[in-house]
């Protein structure tokens, strides 16, 4: 039987990673009073948009909070896709956020979310030096307070 | 994501992972992480159950009651993909024995792909060719299949990504037919073991690889552990 979660996972886990020296940690305003944004590398972007390059394409996308038409656009033939095509929130719960909202568990979701590539190169300096930085940057602008981070 | 973890942290953002392979979190050790053990592409778990995705988050969010970090924690709940059945999914019978048999299939198939579309709202398809080219890339993948190369065979774009465009018309369709949510895989396995379509993907990457082309434009036309 084709398995290609478990041959997905050790290969991964053979790949190069980054290291990051003292790492930061930070403590938050309580959940109830915060600004939840979610970041995917699922590749997600608006209906009619571009989407990303084939080869390590370090870029992200800002999502629209009420956006449902999201394509997902990532290259990788290695993970199941047909969740994500019957129900977007199994990838981006952003529904699942705006009842956490709605009932109080959590301040507010964030007016904008960020998609990402899963598929980088082993450096990661592109997202790590660059982009990665540049969508804080937004999402601090925007009031976010904490992150959500969705992997594919 | 573990990097990019880091990397808003830094600037004073507070991060939860959905960790989706494990020994990544470990080595890479960003401030928060759940690792969840369910399949690749599912990182909530199970779509259409609201209960079970408010469950992840409910546990990913009460890591941030902790004082310090790294804290990686597991999902209780292990999802596994392997041994899922392929989706039970009627296909049409052939109407014109004229054409190749993937095409004749996918022309057939528009229909369930235009609702689906429509009780979606969206689609997946159209990141190199649109619904109304799958048939005609169908017609040269059949050519690849039976000897023409590949940059001969009147592909419009790079055959990875027409492949996945052919696999998003399938598999959401395949979605829309089907009964109840899909399992891991499901619909993958249905698409490569019992479509026309997915058949004929599968021996144009075969012809592709005996041709010796480019290693990635044929070995990507399908997971890794197809052949």
């Amino acid at each position: 039987m084709n398995d290609n979660d478990t041959a997905m996972r050790a290969h991964a886990a053979t790949n190069p990673m980054p290291e990051f020296d003292d790492p930061a940690f930070v403590k938050p305003r309580p959940l109830s009073e915060a600004t939840v944004a979610i970041v995917t590398s699922a590749a997600l972007h608006t209906a009619g948009d571009t989407g990303w390059g084939p080869n390590a394409d370090p870029q992200f996308k800002v999502l629209d909070s009420a956006d449902r038409s999201l394509q997902l656009a990532h290259f990788s033939p290695n993970f199941d896709r047909a969740g994500y095509a019957a129900d977007m929130n199994v990838v981006y719960p952003i529904d699942r956020l705006n009842e956490l909202a709605a009932d109080g568990t959590i301040g507010a979701v964030a007016r904008h979310h960020y998609s990402f590539a899963g598929n980088q190169d082993e450096t990661v300096s592109g997202i790590r030096l660059d982009t990665g930085p540049r969508a804080a940057k937004l999402m601090i602008e925007d009031g976010v307070d904490i992150v959500l981070l969705t992997p594919v | 994501m573990c990097t990019l973890a880091h990397v808003f942290e830094a600037a004073g953002l507070a991060t939860i992972v959905l960790s989706s392979i494990r020994p990544v979190a470990e080595k890479m050790r960003p401030p928060r992480a759940l690792h969840c053990e369910f399949p690749l592409g599912r990182p909530l778990g199970k779509p259409l159950d609201s209960a079970f995705q408010h469950d992840v988050l409910k546990r990913a969010f009460a890591l941030l009651d902790r004082s310090e970090g790294p804290v990686l924690e597991d999902h209780p709940e292990v999802i596994q993909s392997a041994g899922v059945e392929a989706l039970s999914c009627p296909l049409p019978p052939r109407h014109d024995p004229a054409l190749p048999a993937s095409v004749d299939e996918a022309q057939a198939l528009r229909p369930a792909y235009d609702r689906a579309v429509a009780a979606a709202g969206r689609t997946s398809v159209g990141r190199v060719i649109g619904p109304d080219l799958v048939p005609d890339a169908l017609a040269a993948m059949a050519r690849i299949a039976e000897g023409t190369a590949w940059n001969e065979a009147g592909l419009t774009a790079d055959p990875i990504q027409v492949v996945l465009d052919i696999r998003s018309y399938y598999e959401e369709l395949a979605v829309e037919l089907a009964d109840g949510p899909p399992g891991p895989w499901a619909a993958e396995r249905w698409f490569f073991d019992e479509t026309e379509a997915g058949k004929t993907v599968l021996a144009a990457r075969r012809a592709m690889k005996a041709a010796e082309a480019p290693f990635p434009l044929w070995f990507y036309m399908a997971p890794a552990t197809r052949s």
